[in-house]
């Protein structure tokens, strides 16, 4: 994973650089134009234990504007947005670490820069009783979720 | 006493035959003998599948999860390109023209198949809509869930694509998709209990191969299949989950 580079991005864009855990920092350049996720589609990827990526479908890359090579070995925070709070991603991995459940709404970065907000699903891959990896499967929100989301989550930094 | 096979209660009309036909194949190749019940609803098949009455099975997605996690059964293939898509559709003189325009309170027609009808509550969540606020009408097949429509009795409707794209097309023009899945991972797939599981390479393997010679590929026409593929214990593993964040 690299850092965000100016050429790949669509229209005007803010910096940041973020810390991410397990990588470091990463410099991340953003705009305001969201992609609408597509209708009837389902965005699937797999981690392994530590959150590299082992598996991405093809609407996964469409959205995420990478590239296959690009995105398998990467760490899953290549998806980063900076307006995601902390909470939610710490909430994610407390609760996968538990062998359970998460379900939540996401805002997702691009590689151009651009969003796509996700409502998403990930669950522990359990072979022989034992954790291997997780999957995330992430599914068209309801608009009112996602409003919902844009008002609460700043007030959770 | 002869092995038991069952086929997913959701299989097309025209294809009943087929099944037989390819029971008596089965037996051929396997010099066993298997007796092809047929179950009325899932309901009923699933108590069969718990009292232990299924050694073979060609089973809908949604229960995979209790075939393989808490039977024993494995996966033995899948037919050739495929999947299970889901379509929503309207009468095709309503003014709704995308999932987000239906309202709360909608009346729905949908059938028990519920690898079907949980794609379906999927694609209507981004109109905030589920079980809580809408009617649900369970009709006994796709032809009467388009009766609904065509007569307004129902506003949406939950098509498995294919049987959508086998109405016939005057009915089909009187109807108006609104989405159509492409999930593209889910599909129905042959497996086989304990009770077989020391058949299971020679029996994938003849399956592999029913399309090389003659009359294998005329039992897979009446089955309306080109071919079966391989299908491993990881690839179901990864459909299982996959279904999983779908249920939840
Ligand atoms: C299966 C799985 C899927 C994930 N999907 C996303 C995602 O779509 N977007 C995202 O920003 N983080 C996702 N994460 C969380 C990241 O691993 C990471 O925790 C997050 O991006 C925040 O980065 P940080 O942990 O380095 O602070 C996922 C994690 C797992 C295990």
């Amino acid at each position: 994973m690299e850092d965000m580079k100016p050429e790949d991005i669509t229209g005007e864009y803010q910096e940041v650089t973020l810390e991410l855990y397990g990588w470091g920092p990463r410099k991340i350049l953003y705009s305001e134009i969201e992609s609408p996720y597509p209708d009837g589609r389902l965005i699937v990827s797999r981690t392994d234990t530590k959150g590299m990526i082992t598996h991405v479908n093809q609407s996964f890359i469409d959205m995420s504007g990478y590239t296959e090579e690009e995105l398998i070995g990467a760490p899953h925070s290549i998806l980063r947005h900076p307006d995601m709070p902390p909470a939610a991603f710490k909430d994610l991995w407390d609760t996968s670490a538990r062998g359970e459940k998460w379900q939540g709404y996401v805002k997702n970065l691009r590689k151009d820069g651009g969003y796509y907000w996700v409502k998403a699903t990930a669950i522990p891959n359990v072979r022989n009783g034992e954790v291997v990896g997780f999957t995330s499967v992430r599914r068209k929100p309801s608009r009112k979720k996602v409003e919902e989301c844009i008002a609460l989550y700043p007030t959770l930094f | 006493m002869p092995y038991n096979f069952t086929v997913s209660p959701d299989f097309t009309p025209d294809h009943l035959s087929g099944w037989f036909i390819f029971n008596t194949w089965i037996q051929k190749q396997l010099g066993e003998g298997f007796h092809l019940e047929l179950y009325n609803d899932f309901e009923s098949q699933r108590k069969a599948i718990e009292e232990g009455k299924v050694d073979l099975i060609f089973a809908n997605p949604y229960d995979a999860a209790m075939l393989v996690r808490e039977k024993g059964f494995s996966p033995l293939v899948k037919p050739a390109s495929k999947s299970d898509e889901a379509i929503i559709a309207v009468n095709a003189e309503s003014p709704i023209n995308c999932v987000e325009e239906l309202q709360s309170g909608i009346k729905l027609a949908s059938t028990d198949d519920p690898d079907v009808h949980m794609m379906g509550m999927i694609m209507l969540e981004p109109a905030d809509l589920d079980k809580t606020n809408i009617e649900m009408k369970s009709c006994d097949s796709y032809v009467l869930v388009a009766k609904e429509l065509l007569r307004g009795n129902s506003d949406v409707g939950f098509f498995l694509a294919e049987a959508f794209n086998d109405l016939s097309s005057m009915v089909r023009k009187q109807l108006k998709p609104l989405v159509s899945s492409q999930i593209q991972v889910v599909h129905h797939s042959l497996m086989i209990g304990p009770a077989l599981a020391d058949k299971k390479d020679g029996f994938r393997q003849a399956l592999l191969s029913m399309n090389e010679d003659e009359k294998g590929q005329g039992v897979l026409k009446s089955l309306g299949f080109s071919g079966f593929e391989e299908m491993d214990e990881e690839e179901m593993e990864f459909m299982i989950d996959l279904v999983d964040t779908l249920l939840f």
